[in-house]
């Protein structure tokens, strides 16, 4: 039986306080979830700078090697990726929702799936392999979780809610090959003519009471809010049928 | 020699050096410019004078006394004159607009978001800027007004495909909906709930670059957080956008008609299958983020009655200060100011009469039912639903009632 073809595509991020460059953290989450796969063949690709000192982090996970598409750091990894996967034919793709550090659009995945024609889920916590399908959980808002079947080959990003990932090793860090495959470098001519700014504080939303009089205005600042409905002087029973009634109509219950 | 006898220095008289030829006259006056028309006018006695007893004489239909209250001027004794005039909202009606913004909501469950009606904002402020209308792209029937939210216009897809999780045919829909109409704009919530993927699944099929988290909008620039929100992108405003909570204020003071548009076929190849939601343990979500919350206050005796009835209907405990205190419910379930500050879409509370500091616990809670025996209590107050009874015979019922529905389903 050939084993399963994986590709994990990490990118570099930059560490939340002190901004040196780092594994990207839902990426780092891609890898594990890919180490944790059971009969599959794991690749590591990255397109990039392959001098950048955090592509080790990834190699101090387990893998012996990874693959840098040679490009300057600032370009589009979008083709370079596309490029490779074409040639390599991953079956499974997983990486992160989104980057940390440079555009963070989070279309990496869409824009994948879409130029392969494989299926795409994001904001995936676990995945499960049979045969040729997949099961995936994905996170919802609220500590939610759905399950999502899918069938090879397909693009899994990998949310902030799956497991963490493992601490990187030093000593495999330093052992792992990264293994330089040049292309054509990409240049992202639209973004040049963007402009970029330190992030300006966002304004806070104040409270606004829109009264026209005097009056209107006092009654909104001392008025106890309400206009709740009031049910009384009814017995348990039809008490409690107003209550689920009420979970029913706005979908708290389901059963 | 007295003080008024002392020769006085020559002075020099100010207003002397300042007088010249003015106009075509002989005499010198001060020059200030141009001669101001208003001392003309009132020279002429044009003021206008308020008449009050003419006014109030007109006001007083009939006889009664007069006074003012703070809701205007009042007639006891007779029927009510209220001189604020009641408007309602401003009724807007866009019969051709030059372009569509068009805008998808998460609404999950039929209600929108905050997050929503901010995304309508932003629709309004471009479209109002060239004159277009928004319009408002729905899977499934929407429980609030979508023409109160600020939509000139509504499409509604209906029908199984549509239901639950279906990210690809929901974007055929979008994209078919926006061809169709020919949008300038297509706007997204940058949510978890659904809008986030929904919007990048539509623009990477369109082959359009989308602004995400995009968080000041105009007609030409848009600004973007980047970096790990580290940094902004100033951007050429592009066709689809993707929009952070809070990015414009929410429509609040129009009507607009929501006028329904006939809805595209949509054929979509779809490759995922919604398997449903895993049933999770309400308890090991974190109580903040709990969606369906059931609490407990002083008026619970009935402890048994309570926690079966938090498992039967599937949501997290969680307690008042005073039941924490007694032991009755862990420290770490606690809801309100010293304890945690809960962001629940419904809160069932059972006996709580509505402290200060549990209201500021659940400020962010959309459906607050409360069952109470004290109807004057802050608790019924604040509840969108207020029952008077006691919890102890109310929670039994309900029980029983879960079961029966459930057994029925």
């Amino acid at each position: 039986m050939n084993r399963l073809k994986v590709a994990a595509m990490v990118s570099v991020g930059s560490h939340p306080a002190s901004g040196r460059p780092c594994r990207a953290p839902l990426d780092a989450r891609a890898v594990e979830m890919g180490l944790g796969l059971d009969g599959a063949e794991l690749q590591m690709v990255h397109a990039g700078d392959p001098d950048n000192p955090a592509l080790r982090d990834y190699l101090g996970m387990g893998l012996p090697t990874l693959t840098v598409l040679q490009q300057p750091a600032q370009g589009d990894s979008i083709p370079a990726l596309l490029q490779w996967a074409r040639r390599e034919q991953p079956e499974l793709l997983l990486l992160g929702c989104r980057a940390n550090g440079g555009e963070d659009s989070g279309m990496a995945p869409f824009l994948l799936a879409q130029a392969l024609g494989y299926a795409v889920v994001v904001d995936a916590v676990q995945i499960e392999v049979r045969d040729r399908e997949l099961e995936i959980v994905q996170a919802l808002p609220r500590g939610q979780r759905r399950l999502i079947r899918a069938e090879l080959p397909c693009v899994v990003a990998v949310g902030a809610a799956a497991p963490a990932p493992r601490q990187s090793a030093y000593g495999p860090a330093r052992r792992g090959r990264i293994a330089i495959e040049p292309v054509e470098p990409a240049v992202d001519i639209e973004a040049m003519h963007w402009e970029i700014q330190p992030a300006r504080k966002r304004p806070k939303r104040l409270k606004v009471v829109k009264a026209k009089t005097a009056a209107e205005r006092f009654m909104a600042a001392t008025a106890v809010q309400g206009g709740g409905k009031t049910v009384r002087g009814v017995s348990p029973t039809e008490a409690a049928r107003v209550i689920y009634d009420y979970l029913k109509e706005e979908e708290l219950v389901t059963r | 020699m007295s003080d008024s006898q002392r020769p006085t220095r020559k002075r020099l008289d100010p207003r002397e050096t300042e007088l010249g030829q003015v106009g075509n006259s002989d005499r010198r006056r001060i020059n200030r410019g141009q001669p101001q028309p208003i001392a003309t006018a009132k020279r002429a006695g044009q003021r206008v004078r308020r008449d009050p007893r003419a006014e109030r004489s007109i006001s007083a239909g009939s006889a009664g006394r007069q006074r003012v209250s703070l809701r205007g001027l009042v007639t006891t004794g007779a029927e009510t004159i209220t001189t604020s005039v009641e408007t309602g909202p401003r009724m807007v009606r866009i019969d051709e607009p030059a372009f569509l913004v068009s805008v998808v909501p998460d609404a999950p469950s039929g209600r929108l978001t905050g997050h929503d009606r901010d995304l309508l904002g932003v629709a309004r402020s471009l479209a109002d800027a060239g004159g277009g209308a928004v319009l408002m792209i729905l899977f499934g029937p929407l429980k609030d007004d979508p023409g109160a939210a600020g939509a000139d216009r509504v499409m509604t897809f209906e029908g199984p495909g549509f239901a639950g999780y279906a990210p690809e045919l929901r974007s055929a829909a979008v994209i078919d909906a926006a061809a169709q109409t020919a949008s300038r704009h297509l706007l997204f919530p940058d949510s978890a709930e659904g809008g986030g993927e929904l919007g990048r699944r539509v623009a990477a099929q369109l082959g359009e670059r989308p602004a995400t988290g995009a968080w000041r909008v105009d007609p030409e620039r848009t600004t973007c957080r980047i970096a790990a929100g580290k940094q902004d992108q100033v951007r050429p405003t592009p066709r689809v956008l993707l929009v952070a909570a809070e990015a414009a204020d929410p429509v609040s003071d129009a009507l607009y008609e929501a006028r329904p548009l006939p809805t595209p076929e949509v054929v979509g190849a779809v490759l995922l299958e919604d398997g449903g939601r895993i049933a999770v343990d309400p308890d090991d979500v974190a109580l903040a983020e709990a969606e369906f919350i059931v609490s407990a206050g002083n008026g619970v005796q009935d402890w048994d009655s309570f926690h079966q009835l938090a498992t039967r209907l599937g949501a997290a405990e969680a307690g008042s200060r005073v039941v924490v205190d007694a032991g009755f419910i862990p420290r770490f379930r606690q809801v309100g100011a010293t304890g945690t500050l809960v962001t629940a879409r419904g809160y069932l509370a059972f006996g709580i009469s509505g402290a200060p500091q549990h209201l500021q616990g659940i400020t962010q809670c959309d459906h607050v039912i409360a069952v109470n025996t004290e109807l004057g209590c802050d608790m019924m107050k604040r509840a969108s639903l207020s029952v008077v009874g006691d919890a102890q015979a109310i929670m039994p019922e309900l029980i029983r009632l879960v079961e029966v529905e459930g057994e029925q389903a």
